[in-house]
C-alpha cells in the first residue's frame, strides 16, 4: 500500500511554486553577472554609452511604422549578442518565450476583431482581416525587438557599472545607492524568505488547504517586512558608524575609449535612419 | 439549466479569449511591455509620474535624512519579493500581489511611490518585466495609482479607530482591492487609446490594438477577479497578521512621522480627484467608434454584419431591460450628457453600495466588539 499517494487533485502547493519562482530569480541573476564579465563587443563598451545606445535603439524601435524597419533592428540585435558572445539559443529562447507567450496570446485575438478587408477565411466563417494580421505583427514585432535589445544590453553590463551610468540620464545620486543596496537585499530578502518557506515545507505532513496557505503567505510576508524594518535601522547604524553622511561616493570612474565613441555614433546613426526609414 | 443555456449561446472563442486575455493579466499583472504604448504616450506618462518622484526624493533628502535611505532600499526589496509570493485565491488559481497597497498601510503613499518604483526599475532592467520606454506608464500605475487610492480608503474606512482595531484590517483590504482594480482602469485606459491616436493611413493600429471598448472592461474585470483579490488578501492579512505578532512595525508611522497628516477634508482629496478625472474621461468612450466588445444587442449585432441572431439570444434579449440603456436616458435628448450623466450616477451608486456595505460590516463588528468588551 502506497502511503504518500498523490492527491487526486495534485497541484503543487503554493509553497513549491513560490520556491521555484524564488530560485529562478536567484538563477537568473547570476547567469546575467556570469555574462556581464566575459570577453565580447559589449561588455567593452562604456556603460554610459550602452545606457543612451540602448534608449535610442528603444526608441527607433517603438517609432517605426514600418515592420521591415523593425524586424531590422531586432536582426542587429540578434548580430550584436553573437558578437557579444551571448549563449545564442538560450539568449533566443529567453526573449521568444516571453514575448509569444504573453504578447502571442494579446495579439491573437486582433486578428479576428480587427474590422479591415479580408486576408484569410478559415472554415467555421472565422475571418483573418489583413489590418488584424499587420497590426498583431506589429505588436509582436516590436515587444520582441524591444525585450531583445533591452535584455542583451542588460545582460552584458555588470549591475553596478549600469547603475552608476544612470547617472548620465540625471537620476539623482540618492536614487542610484538606494538602487545599488536594493539589489543587495533582495538577494538577502530571497534567501530568508526561501529559509523560511524551507522551514514550513520540511514540517508539512499533508496537503495545506488554502486558506492555510494563505495565512502562511501573509505570515511569511508578514514577518519579512518586519524583518525588512528591523534590517533598515541595523543597516543605518552600520553605514552611519563608518561615515556616512547621507550622499554616496564611488571608486570606479568611467574614461571614454575610441571604441566607446565608435559604438555610439554606429548606435546614432543606425538609430536615426531606422526612425527616419520607418516614418 | 438556465445558467447552462445561456453558457451555449455564447460562441466558444468569446470564452477562449476572455479566458486567455485573463491568464495573461493573471500572469503578468500590469507590467505593460514595451511595444503596447506609443513613445509619445510613454513620455507623458513619464511626465506626470515626475512631480511624485520629485517629491519623493526631496523627502528623502531633506526632511527623512539619511536614515530612510536603507528603509527605502529594504522596502523596494520587500516589494520586489512580495511580488513573486504566488498566492492561491478562492478558485483554484494562484496570482501574485505588488504589495504597493501594503507599504502604503505602514508608511504611507509618497514612500510607498519610491519604493514600488525601484522595484519596479529593477524588475524593468534585470528581469525584463515591464518595458524600459514603459517605465514612466508602469510607475503611474502601480507606484502612484495604486498606493494613493489605497491609502485614501485605508484611512477613510479606518478613520480614527486604534491600529488593533478589525476597521484597519478591513481598510487595508478595501483599499488593496479598490487601489489595484483602479490602477488596472488606467492601464486599460492607456492601452485603450493608443489604436485611437496612433494607426497607419489605413487604419492599422501601430500599438496596443483593442480600443477603450476592450481594454477597459478585459484589464477591470480580469483585475478585480484576480489580481485585486490576491492584493487585498495580502493587505488585509498581512495587517491582521502584524496585529499580532508585531505592533510596532504597524505603528510606525506615528513615531516617525512618515504619513502625511490627514484629516478631515484632505484624507478625500486624492480620492475625489481621481474619481472626478474617472468622470471626466468617461466620454472619451464616445470616441471609440467600435461597440462595447461582448456588450452588443441583437440590434448591434446585425449592423455589425452578423448575418443571423442565435436563437437563444433573441429569445433571452427581452429578458432584461435596463433603466438606462446603453448609458443613455431616452428622455434627455442627448446622448453625450446621458453618458456623462451615467457615469456621475454610477459612480455615485457604486459609492452608496461600497458606504453601506462598510457601514453594514463595521456595524456587526463593532456589536461584537462591545460585548466582548462588556463581558470581560
Amino acid at each position: 500500500m502506497n502511503i504518500a499517494a498523490p492527491h487526486r487533485r495534485a497541484r503543487s502547493g503554493f509553497v513549491e511554486r513560490t520556491l521555484v519562482d524564488i530560485n529562478h530569480a536567484l538563477e537568473q541573476s547570476i547567469f546575467a553577472e556570469r555574462l556581464a564579465r566575459q570577453q565580447g563587443l559589449l561588455q567593452g563598451i562604456d556603460a554610459r554609452v550602452k545606457v543612451i545606445a540602448l534608449l535610442l535603439l528603444l526608441l527607433a524601435v517603438n517609432l517605426s511604422h514600418s515592420l521591415w524597419v523593425i524586424a531590422g533592428l531586432y536582426a542587429a540585435a540578434l548580430l550584436l549578442a553573437l558578437l557579444s558572445r551571448v549563449p545564442f539559443w538560450a539568449y533566443l529562447k529567453r526573449t521568444w518565450a516571453f514575448t509569444l507567450i504573453f504578447t502571442g496570446i494579446v495579439a491573437l485575438p486582433a486578428l479576428f476583431i480587427t474590422p479591415g478587408p479580408v486576408w484569410v477565411h478559415l472554415p467555421l466563417d472565422i475571418i483573418i482581416t489583413q489590418t488584424g494580421g499587420r497590426t498583431a505583427l506589429f505588436l509582436l514585432f516590436r515587444t520582441g525587438a524591444s525585450v531583445a535589445t533591452a535584455v542583451l544590453f542588460v545582460l552584458t553590463t555588470p549591475w553596478n557599472s549600469l547603475l552608476k551610468a544612470l547617472g548620465v540620464l540625471h537620476v539623482p545620486d540618492v536614487i542610484i545607492l538606494v538602487l545599488g543596496m536594493t539589489y543587495r537585499y533582495i538577494h538577502l530578502l530571497l534567501h530568508t524568505a526561501n529559509d523560511m518557506f524551507l522551514s514550513r515545507r520540511s514540517r508539512i505532513l499533508k496537503r495545506m488547504t488554502d486558506a492555510e496557505e494563505r495565512r502562511l503567505a501573509a505570515a511569511t510576508a508578514g514577518t519579512l517586512l518586519a524583518k525588512s524594518l528591523q534590517i533598515s535601522s541595523d543597516v543605518y547604524l552600520a553605514m552611519e558608524s563608518q561615515g556616512f553622511r547621507g550622499y554616496p561616493r564611488t571608486l570606479e570612474t568611467f574614461r571614454m575609449r575610441w571604441s566607446d565613441w565608435c559604438f555610439g555614433m554606429v548606435v546614432v546613426l543606425m538609430s536615426t535612419a531606422a526612425i527616419w526609414l520607418g516614418r | 439549466m438556465f445558467l447552462r443555456r445561456i453558457f451555449n449561446n455564447v460562441p466558444r472563442y468569446f470564452i477562449l479569449y476572455y479566458a486567455m486575455i485573463a491568464f495573461w493579466l493573471g500572469a503578468t499583472a500590469m507590467h505593460i511591455p514595451d511595444g503596447y504604448l506609443s513613445p509619445v504616450t510613454c513620455v507623458v506618462m513619464f511626465l506626470i509620474v515626475l512631480p511624485f518622484w520629485v517629491r519623493g526624493v526631496q523627502k528623502l533628502r531633506q526632511k527623512m535624512n539619511a536614515k530612510n535611505v536603507p528603509l527605502i532600499a529594504l522596502l523596494a526589496a520587500f516589494s520586489f519579493v512580495i511580488m513573486m509570493f504566488n498566492v492561491p485565491i478562492p478558485g483554484g488559481t494562484t496570482a501574485h500581489a505588488v504589495g504597493g497597497s501594503l507599504i502604503a498601510v505602514i508608511l504611507g503613499p509618497e514612500i510607498t511611490t519610491i519604493a514600488v518604483s525601484i522595484a519596479l526599475l529593477i524588475q524593468a532592467l534585470f528581469f525584463g518585466d515591464g518595458g524600459i520606454l514603459a517605465y514612466g506608464a508602469n510607475c503611474f500605475n502601480m507606484a502612484v495609482v495604486l498606493p494613493y487610492v489605497s491609502y485614501a480608503i485605508y484611512q477613510a474606512i479606518r478613520g480614527k479607530t486604534d491600529v488593533a482595531s478589525k476597521r484597519t484590517v478591513i481598510g487595508a483590504a478595501v483599499g488593496g482591492w479598490v487601489g489595484l482594480t483602479v490602477a488596472a482602469f488606467f492601464a486599460g485606459f492607456e492601452f485603450g487609446i493608443q489604436p485611437m491616436l496612433f494607426h497607419t493611413a489605413d487604419g492599422t493600429p501601430l500599438y496596443a490594438p483593442y480600443p477603450l471598448s476592450v481594454s477597459i472592461p478585459a484589464m477591470v474585470i480580469a483585475h478585480a477577479l484576480v489580481a485585486s483579490v490576491v492584493e487585498a488578501l495580502i493587505t488585509g492579512l498581512v495587517v491582521a497578521y502584524l496585529q499580532r505578532a508585531n505592533r510596532p512595525a504597524l505603528e510606525m508611522p506615528k513615531q516617525e512621522q512618515f504619513s502625511p497628516e490627514a484629516g478631515g477634508f484632505a484624507k478625500w482629496r486624492v480620492l475625489l480627484v481621481i474619481l472626478a478625472v474617472l468622470v471626466v474621461v468617461t466620454p472619451i468612450g464616445l470616441l471609440a467608434p467600435g461597440t462595447a466588445w461582448g456588450e452588443w444587442g441583437t440590434d448591434e449585432l446585425s449592423s455589425l454584419g452578423l448575418s443571423f441572431i442565435p436563437s437563444g439570444m433573441a429569445k433571452l434579449s427581452g429578458l432584461w431591460s435596463a433603466p438606462m440603456p446603453d448609458y443613455n436616458l431616452p428622455a434627455l435628448g442627448n446622448a453625450n450628457l446621458g453618458y456623462v450623466l451615467s457615469a456621475v450616477v454610477g459612480a455615485i451608486v457604486i459609492a452608496i453600495v461600497v458606504w453601506l456595505f462598510t457601514f453594514l460590516l463595521m456595524r456587526g463588528k463593532s456589536k461584537s466588539a462591545g460585548e466582548v468588551s462588556q463581558k470581560s
